[in-house]
């Protein structure tokens, strides 16, 4: 899918009016893992038109607001009439779908009278279920990366990764050096030989690719190649790096670049000789010959001015205008960085860490503070020029933790009195980022800003704000401006940022409308990270906000980074979605990027690809590690090619793909309008489906929906990309929740966007108390809650624990330490320690869950029936939508009928 | 009455006057034949101890346009209880107050001996004294810990309800916030960026009314009188804090790289000392004192690039029009310079630098607003920490010898008319009647504003006669002037002080003999030179000498006495005699000639000639030398090369340096340790005597002379030699041999040639 292709001449499928109503059945016999075929009965009389307008009466809704009016749902979701349409046709589904949910419709909340007609959703592919096979059949166990174009175990199963050569293979095949699916993961891992093909199928060729994962303690870390002065070997033409890909000829004297077939000299102190098979002696002894990801020395060269870099330093901002001040936020943050400063990331074998700290306040004028260790007392030195912000000192701003820890110490002291009496409560924000880099710059190294900001600078300088949140923009052509910062200033001001490398990371404490789309620009481009804390209450929210900060702090992160994708011949890197900046077409700039960000990656074919050579794709990032070292990593992966679509479609990688949909759509945000977004998502998805429909399924009847197998669940993900608030305008949600979540989304990984997308829904009363594991998940549908159930929601932002009203009161004691279901206080956003088993077992589960996440979840308890239930019911994703948004079975037909038109 | 000579000196010490005529032409046209103007040093608050103010108010005349001031001039009427204007002739009124005045009941100024009066006034709210230090911070390590104690120490000499702030700059200006408690604060400003009075008032936080205190402090309420003042602080309170601010000043932290110039933002740190006044303390006595040790290289009024291999500009670069950054930085401190005299404080600037630091494009500051100017080589030196200490010294009555924000009015009777004023000061712009059209020095107006000044500040005033030839005054009519001096006394009082003179009026053409006899040649010398200098700011060197020496040889053409083409007959009465003598030393002086000196230096020289009084300005002009032999006891002698004998040991005093010199026989001796043997005591006496006499000079003059010690031979015994009178030289070769003084190696006239030329021209009657 090209993002261009957003602008220009789509007809949209879904507008052409419902072909004639045919009788079709779904039949034939599924045959896992074949693809799986829907087979609903089509002998169910069509229901009273009338009943299908609108959603269905169900006993809860009538405690909620009245629906939303028709006209605005029209826009958002697919059009009643379509239901109309179909629904007969679906409607009494069989149970055929072999994993389906052994539920049945006495489980349903007050089913309505229609519902026999409809498509049972046990009936249609279930993620839990794809995810709980995978588990079954991969997790636990040890996936080698020695097999070119094998696709790895999904993201939700857990397994151990080895990156490591295989000895019994011939030297023509590329069968070892790929990367760990951690740092590299491919929507398809067989790409097709042509770029006809490619089209035809219309399957997105891209990677994910986070470069710095967090890798599980059990695997093994990457290896550190130091070839000394003279740097990595690389091959002449394209540049790329010495890797296993690499064909050694001639005794060893030249080897064959395989990306570009440059024959190059081996460099006499990289000599070796060759084996019989024509592998060098010395294969398994250098891990940039044998594996997939490793890292290399670099040498002067590859430094800024040709001298080595200085360690990166972290500057802490913070907005001490009137409502920080009063609500005690200032407080809270500096008494919490008196703790973490003391657990600054340090390299392994250091003792301390070399990173130096900074200290900012601001509100319309700016503080810096010198810390210098020789001082007595901290010196403020004020800033009021903030149309030309700059750096008031050098010496004594950045400061080595340990040397001027009394000084700090007694600065975050002071600085919460210091202010006690402001009453300033105009803030500006731009001047602050750009003192953050002039002070890097001046001190010539990288770093990273800690911004701790919560209001919209309204203060005379540049990148002043004015509100704009207007809610008659929505579902227009001009609701993309929502999504767009506000002046030019903010981009601006990120590439000289990015320029000089300083990192912007930004919590904000918003209690009204800041505009994050503005705001949250510098962050996106500079590889820093957005944390948003609505209405933030120190007493309630500081447990989230601390441990955010925490480990934002202390997570694994390279500086002044260059990223540079290099391909095989036949195809290339055309588009690049993250936290990443860029001046041309093929460097990838980031003035900073952590163990959680990725980057995607689409390909484009500007050749054939052979079968035999298969795609290598080598991604190269250069980078200043946190002790000032300039290293290079390296990740390397091949992919399979065929001329067959089958094979096309057998190797692809659902969670990646929507990862893929869902940048390429939210970048798209930003020029096209939503309607049109969501139009061609709908549209691709069809054409991926009716392509393998025509050209790979077994012949059946032309009504029958056939999905890929590895695409199963491409539907209901899509439905819920479909659904998010970003994509999904309604005035309910505010737009900076949507800029916010647009931008998270941006620098996600292919785990991270499938959560999001898909919550993880776990009972919680069918515990069972003596097992340790993960309880079984279900379906995210009210269908699968119940009165007498808790159940337990996490979309990687937040944490839901919704109670049902009979929840069992022994569990109610057990959990919150309150005899009944109405003691239950609401407002807790941590579970209290109870010493019995469930809340142990809970709270463990919780915690696993929050395990490696990048953001730490809030926790909102819901119970039945109560107003905040509304917020819940949107994770439920394979709903209609309250604010809009189809159901997952409604989808499902739409994406058929689309389908079958295509095929017509 | 005695002499000439004891009259002038009594009125010198009585009113602090000294007219360069004191006996009046009394025709315009006769006025401009005495070639020399009426003219007058005044030194408006030369210290009389035994004057002390008076506790009332004066009174004024009641016309609008005079309002001149009671003073022993004018007839009274006691009787009716009027006095007439003796400027206006105006009958006025005695105020109830004087109900009781009678001839036998005076108030002090109808007493000829209070001609010279002061009133101390009692209403209008007191201001404090402020002292605004800013400061450089780009100076050698050892450099700046001297600045440092001295500055520490200047805390201790502050009247202690003063107020006092703090600003540092290098690349970047830092304004100290004095008043908060535990943390330091300073407000940072971009050491290029030229802001608005109205922007660094903003961004101090100075405009807003309610400013957001650090904490209320209700025990003072009435020392917070002003506008939010967190920069300025009175010294009793902060003293400790300020104390502690000064030790922990750093040097500029910012790196200066190998063949760089550090940055120094000194045009931004002045631009925001003189915003901050202004905001705050707009009309009320402060100080901004400047430190700097080295040329601005940034932002407004920089004067030199960072480069250091571009040096600054000399005369030369000036000359050839080459200095890039004058005109500019010139503007820059010009119009700081008038801003502040505008708000009636004044800025003094403390220059130690080996190198220059731009006092050229600076001199305006001190030069229009009274402050001093001082330059040395370092400020670890003792010529630095005295001179500083000094400006703190106190009067016979404990008072500090300073005083601010003073309007200098003058009134003349209608005879004459006021043509301008040379000294540190600026014009107010009162045109009125007694104002002349031709103005000498800073005319076209009859008050200025001398925002800060000390005893010895002295001003020149010209004025010119305007009397017609054909309306004579009558016999024994006299003209009068009264200088009327507003200040602010350094105790905070507003005091005035009036200063009535008369002299008598004479028909140049029946009197000459007269008017001649009254002619002060000291203070005709030191007018004329300040007109010489004056002129000197803005016109080419040689345009200046060539209208000085056209000046002297008219004066001699019209006094001297000689036969026309004799020049061997050309005779000058007494009171003449030294005049042109005089004026060949000042040819030679560094207030006119460039030669030798720096930018910096002419500018130092110049701004101290425009503002000392007589005596000091005769050093200036044509330096002392003592002679101290075993002949006798030390004797003035000659300014001459005649005078550096063998067996003698010279001291020379040109204000600005004080040279001892050991002839060659006493070098020897003393190479010889002669001094150290016990029956060589009257030897090591001999040595002592110049020491000590060294010692007294240096204790007393600001700023403090550079103090060289040296001998026959030496290097730097080059100061005397180019100020003596080369009476010999390597050209006048009869002198060669002969043991009378030293030859002097250079192409200058000697005071015999120049006198011989002098002569020639004033007999010939072609010129």
């Amino acid at each position: 899918m090209q993002i261009n292709s957003y602008g220009v001449g789509v007809t949209p499928q879904s507008q052409a009016p419902p072909g004639p109503q045919s009788a079709g059945s779904f039949q034939g016999p599924p045959q896992p893992p074949q693809p799986s075929i829907l087979q609903p009965g089509s002998q169910v009389p069509p229901p009273p038109p009338t009943a299908l307008n609108g959603p269905g009466p169900t006993p809860l809704n009538a405690q909620y607001q009245p629906p939303p009016p028709a006209g605005q749902t029209l826009g958002a979701g697919y059009p009643p009439q379509q239901a109309t349409s179909y629904g007969p046709q679906m409607g009494g589904a069989q149970l055929s779908y072999p994993g389906g949910f052994p539920g049945g419709p006495a489980q349903m909340a007050g089913p309505p009278p229609q519902l026999q007609r409809k498509l049972d959703p046990d009936s249609i592919p279930s993620p839990i279920q794809v995810i709980e096979n995978d588990r079954a059949t991969r997790g636990g166990q040890v996936y080698t990366t020695n097999t070119r174009g094998q696709v790895p175990p999904l993201v939700t199963t857990d397994c151990m990764i080895q990156d490591q050569a295989i000895l019994h293979i011939t030297a023509n095949e590329t069968k070892s050096g790929h990367s760990s699916p951690r740092y590299i993961r491919c929507t398809t891992y067989c790409f097709p030989c042509t770029s006809d093909m490619a089209k035809q199928a219309q399957i997105p060729l891209a990677a994910v690719i986070k470069p710095f994962a967090d890798i599980p303690s059990n695997e093994t870390p990457l290896y550190l190649v130091n070839h000394g002065e003279s740097g990595p070997v690389r091959c002449n033409r394209c540049k790329a790096y010495m890797c296993p890909f690499m064909q050694f000829i001639e005794g060893g004297r030249r080897y064959q670049c395989a990306f570009c077939n440059c024959v190059n000299e081996v460099p006499p102190f990289y000599f070796q000789h060759l084996d019989h098979i024509g592998r060098r002696v010395d294969h398994y002894e250098k891990p940039e010959l044998s594996l997939g990801s490793y890292e290399y020395v670099a040498t002067l060269d590859y430094c800024r001015k040709n001298k080595p870099p200085n360690p990166p330093a972290f500057i802490f901002m913070i907005d001490v205008s009137y409502s920080n001040i009063k609500n005690g936020l200032v407080k809270l943050i500096c008494e919490e960085l008196k703790t973490v400063l003391q657990r600054l990331p340090k390299e392994e074998h250091e003792e301390t860490s070399a990173i130096r700290v900074g200290f900012i306040t601001y509100n319309k004028v700016l503080h810096f503070f010198n810390v210098k260790s020789n001082l007595a007392q901290p010196q403020m030195m004020v800033v009021t020029d903030v149309s030309e912000v700059f750096v008031p000192l050098l010496d004594g701003f950045l400061v080595n933790y340990q040397e001027s820890q009394s000084v700090i110490h007694n600065l975050l002291d002071q600085i919460p009195e210091m202010f006690a009496d402001s009453n300033e409560n105009e803030t500006v924000f731009a001047p602050v980022i750009q003192a953050g880099m002039e002070a890097l710059k001046a001190a010539e190294c990288p770093g990273k800003l800690f911004i701790f900001h919560s209001s919209l600078p309204t203060a005379e300088a540049p990148g002043k704000l004015k509100n704009r949140d207007d809610k008659k923009l929505l579902n227009t052509d001009k609701e993309k401006i929502l999504f767009q910062p506000q002046t030019a200033v903010y981009e601006s001001l990120a590439k000289d940022c990015v320029a000089n490398s300083c990192s912007v990371t930004l919590f904000l404490f918003p209690s009204q409308y800041v505009d994050v789309a503005s705001l949250g620009l510098v962050p996106l481009l500079t590889g820093g990270t957005l944390y948003k804390y609505n209405v933030f209450r120190v007493n309630l929210d500081s447990q989230q906000f601390l441990n955010d900060l925490r480990n934002d702090i202390e997570k694994k992160i390279g500086f002044d980074a260059i990223m540079r994708v290099r391909t095989s011949t036949g195809f290339r890197a055309t588009d690049f979605f993250g936290g990443i900046f860029m001046n041309n077409t093929t460097d990838v700039e980031m003035a900073a990027i952590d163990c959680d960000k990725a980057v995607t990656v689409e390909f484009k074919h500007d050749d054939k690809l052979s079968e035999d050579a298969g795609a290598l794709i080598q991604c190269a990032v250069l980078y200043t590690t946190i002790g000032g070292q300039r290293r290079l990593r390296i990740h390397n992966l091949a992919l399979n090619c065929s001329t067959q679509l089958a094979d096309l479609y057998k190797s692809c990688e659902t969670d990646a793909l929507i990862n893929f949909f869902a940048k390429s759509a939210f970048k798209a945000v930003l020029n096209q309008p939503l309607k049109v977004i969501r139009e061609i998502l709908v549209n691709q998805t069809a054409h991926m489906l009716a392509c393998y429909r025509k050209h790979c399924a077994s012949p059946s009847a032309a009504s029958q929906l056939i999905l890929p197998d590895s695409m199963k669940v491409l539907p209901v993900y899509m439905n819920c990309l479909l659904k998010n608030s970003v994509l999904l305008s309604r005035p309910e949600i505010s737009p900076d929740e949507r800029a916010y979540q647009r931008q998270l989304v941006m620098t996600m990984g292919v785990a991270d966007t499938q959560l999001f997308f898909y919550p993880q829904l776990l009972p919680i009363h069918t515990l069972d108390v003596k097992s340790t594991g993960m309880p079984a998940a279900v379906r995210c549908s009210e269908s699968r809650l119940s009165e007498e159930g808790m159940f337990l929601l996490a979309n990687g932002l937040n944490m839901f624990l919704w109670l049902g009203v009979s929840s069992p009161p022994d569990l109610i004691q057990g959990i919150f330490n309150v005899p009944s279901f109405a003691h239950i206080n609401t407002d807790m956003t941590s579970l209290p320690e109870v010493g019995s088993p469930p809340s142990q077992q809970l709270r463990m589960i919780m915690n696993n869950i929050q395990h490696k996440k990048p953001y730490s979840m809030k926790l909102i308890i819901v119970k039945q029936r109560e107003q905040r239930e509304m917020v819940f019911r949107q994770f439920l994703v394979e709903d209609k939508g309250l604010y809009g948004g189809s159901s997952y079975v409604d989808f499902l037909c739409c994406v058929h009928k689309e389908i079958c038109q295509l095929l017509n | 009455m005695a002499t000439y000579l004891e009259f002038i000196q009594q009125n010198e010490e009585r009113d602090g006057v000294r007219f360069s005529w004191n006996v009046w032409p009394s025709s315009r046209l006769e006025a401009t034949r005495m070639v020399v103007p009426l003219a007058c040093l005044l030194t408006p608050l030369k210290e009389r101890p035994d004057l002390p103010p008076v506790q009332y108010e004066p009174v004024l005349c009641s016309r609008p346009t005079c309002k001149a001031i009671l003073n022993p001039l004018c007839q009274v009427d006691y009787r009716a209880k009027l006095w007439a204007c003796n400027f206006c002739f105006q009958r006025n009124q005695f105020p109830p107050a004087y109900t009781g005045i009678s001839e036998v009941n005076q108030p002090a100024e109808l007493m000829p001996q209070f001609s010279t009066i002061e009133y101390m006034i009692q209403r209008g709210a007191r201001s404090p004294l402020i002292f605004l230090y800013v400061v450089d911070t780009c100076l050698e390590e050892d450099d700046l810990q001297a600045l440092k104690e001295s500055l520490q120490m200047s805390l201790s000499l502050l009247p202690p309800d003063a107020l006092v702030g703090l600003i540092t700059f290098g690349r970047m200006v830092q304004v100290h916030e004095l008043s908060c408690e535990g943390i330091s604060k300073s407000y940072v400003f971009r050491g290029t960026k030229d802001l608005t009075a109205k922007q660094i008032q903003d961004m101090l936080g100075l405009t807003k009314s309610a400013m957001p205190m650090q904490q209320a402090r209700p025990a003072q309420p009435q020392e917070q009188p002003f506008v939010s003042s967190r920069f300025l602080q009175p010294v009793h309170k902060i003293d400790m804090n300020l104390t502690d601010l000064l030790g922990e000043l750093q040097r500029d932290p910012w790196p200066v790289t190998q063949g760089k110039r550090p940055l120094r933002s000194t045009g931004v740190a002045l631009s925001i000392a003189v915003g901050l006044l202004e905001g705050t303390f707009p009309n009320t006595g402060a100080r901004i004192m400047l430190f700097t040790g080295g040329p601005p290289t940034q932002g407004p009024g920089m004067v030199v690039g960072d480069e250091l291999k571009t040096p600054i500009r000399s005369w030369h670069d000036i000359e050839k029009d080459n200095a890039r950054f004058m005109k500019k930085a010139t503007k820059h401190y010009e119009m700081l310079a008038n801003r502040t005299a505008t708000n009636g404080h004044c800025i003094d600037i403390y220059a130690c630098a080996l190198d220059q630091t731009g006092l050229l494009e600076m001199k305006c500051c001190p030069n229009l607003t009274g402050g001093h100017m001082v330059m040395g080589d370092s400020f670890n030196t003792s010529l630095f920490k005295q001179t500083f200490q000094r400006i703190f010294s106190k009067d016979f009555n404990g008072d500090f010898r300073m005083a601010f924000g003073a309007t200098l009015e003058v009134k003349t009777s209608r005879e004459l008319k006021i043509a301008g004023a040379i000294g540190p000061c600026v014009s107010l712009n009162v045109k009125g009647p007694c104002v002349s059209e031709n103005e000498l020095g800073v005319g076209g107006t009859s008050q200025w504003k001398i925002c800060g000044l000390d005893p010895t500040s002295t001003l020149g005033i010209y004025f010119e006669v305007v009397n017609q030839h054909n309306a004579p005054i009558p016999q024994g009519g006299r003209g009068a002037i009264q200088f009327v001096t507003q200040y602010q006394h350094s105790s905070t009082q507003k005091r005035i002080r009036v200063t009535t003179i008369a002299r008598n009026w004479a028909d140049a053409q029946s009197q000459l003999r007269h008017i001649e006899a009254a002619f002060d040649q000291e203070a005709a010398a030191v007018l004329m030179a300040r007109l010489g200098v004056f002129r000197a700011e803005s016109e080419e060197g040689p345009d200046v000498l060539r209208w000085l020496d056209r000046q002297l040889i008219r004066l001699c053409q019209k006094f001297g006495q000689y036969n026309k083409e004799d020049p061997t007959s050309f005779r000058l009465s007494d009171s003449f005699s030294l005049y042109p003598q005089f004026m060949f030393h000042l040819r030679r002086s560094p207030f006119l000639q460039v030669f030798n000196n720096s930018p910096d230096e002419s500018s130092y020289y110049r701004h101290h000639f425009a503002r000392q009084d007589l005596t000091q300005s005769l050093i200036m002009i044509q330096p002392i030398l003592y002679s101290y032999s075993f002949h006798g006891p030390p004797e003035p002698v000659l300014l001459d090369s005649s005078s550096i004998l063998a067996d003698r040991i010279l001291l020379m005093d040109t204000f600005f340096q004080i040279v001892i010199y050991l002839g060659e026989t006493i070098a020897q001796w003393r190479k010889a340790g002669y001094q150290d043997m016990p029956e060589y005591e009257n030897f090591k006496h001999l040595l002592q005597a110049p020491l000590d006499d060294a010692q007294e000079i240096l204790q007393a003059r600001f700023p403090m002379p550079r103090y060289i010690n040296t001998e026959h031979g030496g290097s730097q015994a080059r100061f005397l030699l180019s100020k003596v009178n080369p009476s010999q030289t390597h050209n006048n070769l009869y002198a060669w041999g002969q043991e009378t003084g030293a030859p002097i190696l250079t192409d200058d006239v000697s005071l015999q040639v120049f006198m011989d030329h002098l002569k020639k021209l004033a007999v010939s009657s072609a010129s």
